[in-house]
């Protein structure tokens, strides 16, 4: 092998695999401890202590229960359609994991800083979509597909108005790079600008994935487990571990948006000597302390409420604003060039 | 040269979405291996609360998840125009603004024709 062969093509294709695998390490690691984190979090505010028996303060719990899905048995039913049945959940997961490829967790740590980030991941996390339906229709199970068709026409709903969420933010950082997203300069009245739609974001991405108080796709006491309920073992693993990455994901995607990705908290600078990852990390487990906390307190939703809110009350909310922050920039000339 | 340098960037893209897909196959294919299987006709038929399923699932269903569907995409459509003209707004200066207004406006009647007619509404 000649020395240019190693140098171009050898050493930075290793470099990559490494990185990958450290970040899907890093994001199914972080999906086995918000379950736990989840079940503890829920443990405090009923006043009880969540798991405790596996390991210290219950730390291998997560380890066991991956272990019990996996030994369990794989159930594929008879009038099912079994390719597309076993194909959803490994298109779901796998969609939940190929996100995390332009999420920048530092300066410069970020696999791929394609130009068109933000497009990209609008782009797939809208084919998640595609494998709840998938899911849905090939279990042949009338819980599913109704399941399904909640889970879909409501996560369609909700991008919407996502996408004009991330238009506002757009208007401000005049780039799709999500590390240019990130370092974009904005004043505190940008950033006063920009709070509503930190708020309906949040909201967003709670219906987005079928979490409390928006979980009715999977409402036990009305449609049992929604499009998961032929599923098991594995293939059930997989639906959750991508529904846990995709909360995971969208905490990131606000902390990328709103919360200033990896910059020290408040512009602070004395905090700048902290790396920038840690406080990315930070951020993202504040977010994802508010889906905790929204599962805890919040009742369920019903399905006329939820459509009402994201088509009546959060899109016209988030369209008006798109006015608002456009002409505000226009006619103050303070848009970024 | 150019375009091979721009396509490069979408190698990790790439390499990951493989492994992603590899991950999810030999996880599918180890709990097969590991698992224990005992079927049963009453074990692999779909779920009813415990009747046999009285028809095929793939039935009628309500039209409005078909118009939703529909709403969705007139608006994603709409918003994947805003993408570009967001970023592009400083360039375009007050023309740009004012046309995109003009769409919006259009829209937005149309959006208050669908509100009027129920469309929205889920009873």
């Amino acid at each position: 092998m000649s020395p240019d062969f190693v140098n171009i093509y050898l050493m930075p294709g290793l470099f990559m695999l490494i990185h990958i695998g450290i970040l899907v390490g890093a994001v199914l690691g972080g999906v086995a401890y918000l379950t736990y984190a989840e079940r503890k979090v829920l443990g405090a505010m009923q006043r009880r202590q969540g798991p405790m028996t596996v390991g210290p303060f219950g730390l291998l719990q997560p380890i066991a229960d991956g272990l019990k899905l996996l030994s369990k048995e794989t159930i594929v039913p008879t009038q099912s359609n079994k390719p597309v049945f076993i194909i959803a959940p490994m298109l779901l997961f796998m969609l939940a994991l190929v996100s995390w490829v332009v999420i920048p967790v530092d300066a410069k740590l970020v696999l791929a800083d394609i130009n068109v980030g933000i497009l990209y991941l609008f782009a797939v996390s809208s084919m998640g979509v595609y494998g709840i339906i998938m899911a849905g229709w090939a279990s042949n199970s009338k819980y599913a597909f109704l399941g399904a068709m909640r889970s879909a026409s409501q996560m369609i709903s909700y991008e919407v108005s996502m996408g004009l969420i991330i238009v506002n933010v757009l208007l401000v950082t005049g780039s799709l790079n999500l590390s240019e997203i990130v370092t974009a300069d904005r004043p505190l009245w940008i950033q006063l600008l920009l709070f509503p739609m930190f708020i309906v974001f949040l909201i967003s991405i709670l219906a987005e994935t079928n979490r409390a108080p928006f979980d009715l796709p999977e409402g036990e006491s009305e449609i049992t487990g929604g499009f998961m309920v032929e599923y098991s073992s594995m293939s059930f693993a997989l639906f959750f571990l991508g529904e846990y990455a995709n909360m995971i994901l969208m905490s990131a995607i606000t902390t990328v948006l709103f919360l200033g990705g990896w910059l020290p908290p408040f512009g602070i600078e004395a905090l700048a000597f902290v790396p920038g990852i840690i406080w990315f990390v930070l951020k993202t487990c504040a977010v994802l302390f508010v889906f905790l906390w929204a599962r805890a307190t919040l009742p369920r939703y019903r399905y006329d409420q939820l459509m009402r809110l994201g088509w009546k009350v959060f899109l016209p909310f988030t369209l008006i604003w798109v006015v608002l922050v456009s002409g505000i920039l226009v006619y103050t000339e303070s848009l970024p060039k | 040269m150019a375009s091979n340098e721009f396509l490069l960037e979408y190698l990790p893209v790439l390499i990951f979405i493989f492994i992603a897909a590899g991950l999810s196959l030999v996880m599918f294919i180890a709990s097969l291996i590991v698992g224990k299987k005992n079927p049963d006709p009453e074990k692999l038929s779909a779920y009813e609360c415990g009747f046999e399923a009285f028809a095929d699932a793939h039935n009628k269903f309500d039209v409005r998840y078909y118009l939703v569907a529909i709403l969705f995409i007139i608006f994603d459509l709409e918003i994947a125009f805003l993408f570009p003209w967001a970023i592009s707004l400083g360039d375009i200066g007050l023309f740009g603004f004012w046309s995109m207004m003009v769409f919006l406006g259009v829209l937005t009647v149309g959006f208050i024709y669908e509100w009027n007619k129920g469309a929205l509404d889920w009873e």
